[in-house]
């Protein structure tokens, strides 16, 4: 009988490792260990084994038992894996042909600028104000220290609605009207459309957008200025990125300057970009003049305050390298799909 | 400014190379736009001697010459005809340049060897202003004593550097060579001195004998200075100045006007020149102008002022535009004998809108509208009186005209160095701070902390402004860098406005659309192209009073227009489909109020395989990530600009908060997009109300739904809201969806007819709905279908 079951054992191992399908295995599974099957059979016949035999015999049953049930799930383990193999390899396919398309909008080159902006400003404390874009001349220009007489309120730079009343030239009155509403400390940047009279060339358009910034509180230093805009040239152009203040005039600030900063393309070696320079211009600022503080009821022997702008049109077009300024405003899908 | 460096040097010496210059005094704020020595083209060019003229054998128009340029003896070929032997002419030498990229070369001219050029006055760039007596196209023909085998441009002056300055508005007195030697100084570390001037006046008598002065409005001018001059001889100024007024980019005229440009570049103060012999009265008055008075200025135009002008009178008769421009009727010409020099100081505003007014910006008049010191014309009038006898054109008359009420003191303001310095985040000592504002004419009394600021900087008012004349010197870059330490935190966060705006561009964004910039004026006529009614309210604008043109002479009262021409831009790109959003301002006056109203608008505009729906649809997801529920769409057949039948006002509860629809097609046509144009408006500000970004947390259904689908038949004028209204009405608390799946029209639903099909979704969150629950709540909704709206169960 011992010898019977190493048999069976045999014969399964041998027809296990042949099957060919899935029915194969179900025969086999049939053939010795269904109700008829082989083993079963054998094992019937264990009562005409002797008391000691039974054991022993009865033990070794078992194992074969195990044994074959083992090898029947490992035969079909192999096959099922075989077949998906084999359903998988059918399924290739072409991973190089195109994607499906899926049509996503994109912001515009002037909303990434200001965005970039925003949140360098943001993070530092500062919160977003707004104003009119059709001003009060008191707001636009003469709380601005900017006098009737003063060229910039000629008819050749700024668009008139009524002698009082202007498109804004800069936003600049949005900080007026913030100093004037607000007690210090005040940390604001004004991001905005303006207006000037400018024809439309690659270079100039009669509607622009400019950000300024204002900071006004007790103890606020040119050295804060500068340590604010070197925060922001970093930020935006990169860690290594120098800035270089040169002297300038503008009515509503004093000491005012122009800010450089080290040309992103060249490192300051001077290429295309900074025209040879090695810097580029890219912010207006200074120390908010006194008469400005005091034209909004802040005295200016308590509090001072730094303010500073920059041309968002020009921002994008030297960081995008866009080099017609009318393209921003023509709005072709082909242009905005770059961004 | 232009700046010849040789003119400079006359006050300053400038040392080392030019470009380092140009960045030091760029950086200490006179700013340089740039440099260049305007002959530099001129290489090889050299004075020579004609010694010998032969004709030509093989050419009738040319001869041969014998040039001596002392180093040699050149034979040249030339077609000259106004040569002649022993003049001194400039000869371009082999392998010498000229303006324009000409270079000469040695060559044979029909056969004869010709080693030069000799040049006309156009070949060297120069016109018949610079040099009146050479030929306008001859060979230029040089003075009889120049010496020869010298290079053209140092015989010529054409060797100067010129520098460009541009000076910023506050600084009037840097219009001038004083102004910028003394800025020059002070950046170069050299000292600066205005050099006294002393005069012979071999004239007779006193100026007090030739003419009377007198200002009949002081407010207009603060002063006038005159000076007589006699025996004047006019002719040309000698090369020098002519020279140096045309590096600085002025035309030559004759010794005297040259004079007056001369010393206007040079003090900052322009002046005029008066024909004595032609001032019938001899009485200078100083008044404005009467209405409609005439007068015909030097540049030979009628000009009709009026009291807001300021003129200069002999007796009656305006003889001058104070500051802006002289008249014909007492002009120096030729025949002058006897002139009368003016230096005067004339009220900025007045001078500005005078020049403004007749369309007429001068040298003068740029100047005077800064802001003149009234203690720089009288220095100005004797420095023009020491030319004149340098240059020796006449006999100046002892005695200054000098007419004023009362000059302004200078400024005395307090001394606060510590101020200054907790300022500008320096820690800058005293005394430098003292020797910067002292090389800068400032005087400092350091006893009683007090500087008297110089007249000439009426710029300067208080410590902020001498703040910035320190630290210009002391260096804006070596100020140190630091971040308000220690100072109050402030909150760097949007407002709840900003936060929607972000969420309706990241929304438009997501579904596909692209974000436009478009400009904010307009034309008129796009409200006829967009079919608006004559009593539209979008016809009532905010109108610019100076455009730019008629095509942007109105703030825009709606964004359609601008959507629309993008559409068309691309459209006639052929791009097939796209679709925009912008986020802008429309203007609307209101009654008696100075601003106008500006409504933030969301526009869109979607061409190219899209429908109606399409531009509904990104109405409902902006309103549901908005939170904005009851959002309801009614048909509206008024709007002119809009297709009759495929146009909606969007609502919420009573409140119209914008419009979507199909372009009509008419306006199509006018604006020239694809007639299956769809375009939306929203009132933004309206949405900041209706919004509820706080968005609260509904738990997850713990029973499952029981999904039943209705199709029903109903008339073709049914609306789905109406059908959808029964349906959520009658549903009970059990019914939580409704989506319509389905419309079919055609033979087996009728003519008229229409097949609605709709999924609805019941649930219960304490137990899961039975079959008689669910079959109960549709009989209702079935119903009420029948009975309020005649829907027949398929
Ligand atoms: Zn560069």
């Amino acid at each position: 009988m011992e010898q019977q079951l190493k048999d069976i054992l045999h014969q399964v191992k041998l027809l296990a490792s042949d099957v060919k399908s899935l029915q194969d295995i179900e025969q086999l599974r049939v053939k010795f260990l269904g109700k008829k099957g082989e083993l079963t059979v054998v094992l019937r016949g264990m009562g005409a084994l002797s008391k000691e035999e039974r054991p022993i015999i009865g033990k070794l049953a078992n194992e074969v038992r195990t044994d074959i049930e083992r090898l029947i799930k490992h035969a079909n383990d192999e096959l099922v894996s075989i077949e998906k193999g084999i359903k998988l390899k059918k399924e290739k396919l072409d991973v190089t042909m195109p994607g499906q398309t899926y049509e996503i909008g994109k912001k515009h080159p002037l909303t990434l600028v200001i965005e970039e902006v925003e949140n360098v400003f943001l993070g530092l404390g500062y919160q977003i104000a707004e104003g009119p874009e059709v001003e009060l001349v008191k707001y636009n220009f003469e709380a601005l220290n900017i006098h009737e007489g003063h060229p910039a309120r000629d008819e050749q730079d700024t668009f008139y609605i009524k002698p009082d009343v202007v498109l804004r030239t800069q936003t600049s009155p949005v900080q007026i009207r913030v100093m004037e509403n607000k007690k210090p400390p005040i940390k604001i940047i004004c991001p905005g459309r303006v207006y000037r009279s400018d024809a439309v060339d690659a270079t100039h358009s009669p509607v622009f957008h400019q950000i300024e910034g204002l900071v006004v509180d007790k103890g606020i230093t040119m050295g804060d200025l500068r340590g604010t805009l070197e925060v922001f040239a970093k930020s935006m152009f990169g860690e290594d990125t120098n800035i270089r203040f040169r002297p300038h005039h503008f009515p509503f600030t004093e000491p005012s300057a122009e800010v450089d900063v080290s040309c992103w393309n060249c490192n300051g070696e001077g290429c295309k970009v900074c025209k040879g320079e090695g810097w580029v211009e890219i912010l207006g600022a200074g120390m908010v003049h006194p008469k400005v503080l005091k034209n909004c009821g802040i005295d200016p022997e308590i509090y001072s305050g730094f303010a500073f702008g920059l041309g968002v049109e020009r921002t994008a077009m030297g960081r995008f390298g866009i080099d017609d300024l009318r393209l921003l405003y023509e709005n072709d899908v082909r242009f905005l799909k770059q961004f | 400014m232009k700046v010849p460096i040789s003119w400079l040097a006359d006050y300053v010496k400038i040392e080392g190379n030019i470009k380092d210059y140009s960045d030091m005094m760029t950086m200490s704020g006179s700013k340089v736009e740039g440099y260049e020595k305007p002959f530099h083209e001129i290489t090889n060019v050299v004075t020579g001697k004609i010694t010998e003229i032969t004709s030509h054998p093989d050419a009738d128009k040319l001869v041969i010459t014998k040039v001596d340029v002392k180093t040699d003896l050149l034979q040249v070929v030339t077609g000259a005809k106004n040569i002649s032997i022993g003049d001194i002419i400039p000869i371009a030498l082999h392998n010498s340049t000229l303006p324009n990229g000409v270079v000469i070369t040695k060559g044979k001219l029909r056969g004869v060897e010709s080693n030069g050029m000799m040049c006309s006055i156009a070949e060297l760039n120069l016109t018949k202003n610079d040099f009146p007596l050479a030929s306008e196209d001859g060979i230029f023909i040089l003075p009889k004593d120049t010496k020869l085998g010298v290079d053209i441009k140092e015989i010529l002056g054409l060797d100067d550097t010129v520098v460009e300055f541009e000076i910023t508005s506050n600084r009037p007195d840097c219009l001038s060579i004083i102004g910028l030697a003394r800025e020059s100084a002070v950046t170069i570390g050299k000292k600066f001195e205005l050099p006294n001037i002393s005069l012979l006046e071999k004239g007779k008598g006193t100026a007090k004998d030739y003419i009377n002065v007198t200002i009949e409005d002081y407010e207009l001018c603060k002063r006038y200075t005159g000076k007589v001059i006699t025996d004047v001889i006019i002719k040309q100024s000698p090369l020098w100045m002519r020279k140096r007024l045309r590096d600085a980019g002025v035309r030559p005229i004759n010794n005297i006007v040259d004079i007056t440009n001369y010393v206007m570049l040079e003090y900052g103060q322009p002046m005029h020149a008066f024909d004595l012999n032609y001032l019938k009265e001899k009485n200078i008055v100083i008044r404005r102008a009467k209405e409609n008075e005439i007068i015909h200025t030097l540049d030979d135009q009628k000009r009709i002022l009026n009291t807001q002008n300021l003129v200069i009178a002999d007796g009656d008769k305006a003889i001058a535009v104070a500051g802006v421009m002289g008249g014909a009727n007492s002009e120096v010409n030729n025949d002058t004998t006897k002139i009368l020099f003016e230096s005067a100081n004339f009220d900025g505003v007045s001078v500005r809108l005078t020049a403004k007014q007749l369309g007429l910006r001068t040298e003068s008049s740029a100047r005077f509208e800064k802001g003149l010191d009234p203690y720089n014309a009288n220095k100005a009038l004797l420095r023009a009186c020491e030319l004149v006898e340098k240059l020796d054109a006449g006999k100046v008359v002892p005695g200054i005209i000098d007419c004023y009420k009362e000059l302004p003191a200078k400024k005395i303001v307090p001394f606060r160095p510590k101020k200054m310095n907790e300022f500008l985040g320096t820690s800058i000592k005293e005394q430098t701070m003292i020797d910067i504002l002292t090389s800068l004419d400032f005087e400092v009394d350091k006893g009683k902390m007090e500087i008297a600021i110089p007249t000439f900087r009426s710029d300067v008012e208080a410590w902020a402004d001498i703040s910035e004349e320190v630290v210009r010197f002391y260096g804006y870059n070596n100020i140190k860098a630091s971040l308000q330490s220690g100072n109050r935190a402030t909150q760097g966060i949007k407002t709840y406005e900003q936060r929607i705006r972000d969420t309706i561009r990241e929304s438009m964004l997501a579904m596909g659309l692209m974000e436009i910039y478009t400009y904010s004026f307009t034309s008129r006529k796009v409200f006829d192209k967009l079919l608006l009614k004559d009593d539209s309210k979008l016809r009532e604008t905010v109108v610019i009073t100076n455009p730019l043109g008629e095509d942007f002479s109105i703030m825009r009262t709606t964004t359609i227009p601008e959507m629309l021409q993008v559409i068309s831009h691309n459209y006639n790109r052929r791009i097939a489909k796209a679709s925009f959003f912008e986020t802008s301002n429309t203007y609307h006056p209101i009654k008696n109020e100075k601003l106008p109203l500006e409504k933030n608008i969301l526009t869109m505009g979607l061409y190219g395989d899209y429908n109606f729906y399409s531009i509904k649809g990104i109405i409902e997801k902006l309103a549901d990530t908005l939170g904005i529920t009851d959002v309801r769409f009614v048909a509206d057949s008024n709007n002119p600009s809009y297709h009759p039948g495929r146009c909606a006002q969007i609502k919420v509860n009573e409140d119209v908060i914008g419009t979507i629809g199909e372009i009509h097609p008419d306006v199509a046509d006018n604006f020239e997009v694809p007639k299956r144009s769809y375009i939306g408006e929203l009132d933004i500000e309206k949405l900041y109300k209706l919004t509820s970004v706080l968005k609260s947390y509904k738990g997850l259904p713990k029973y499952p739904e029981v999904d039943r689908d209705l199709a029903m038949v109903v008339d073709e004028s049914v609306l789905a809201y109406d059908i959808e209204q029964v349906i959520k009405s009658n549903g009970g608390d059990l019914l939580q969806n409704v989506t319509l799946f389905d419309v079919y029209r055609g033979e087996q639903v009728g003519e008229n007819k229409k097949s609605m099909a709709y999924a609805l979704s019941f649930r219960a969150n304490d137990r899961t709905l039975t079959d008689e629950e669910v079959n109960k709540a549709v009989k209702e909704i079935l119903s009420k279908l029948d009975s309020e709206i005649g829907a027949i169960l398929r």
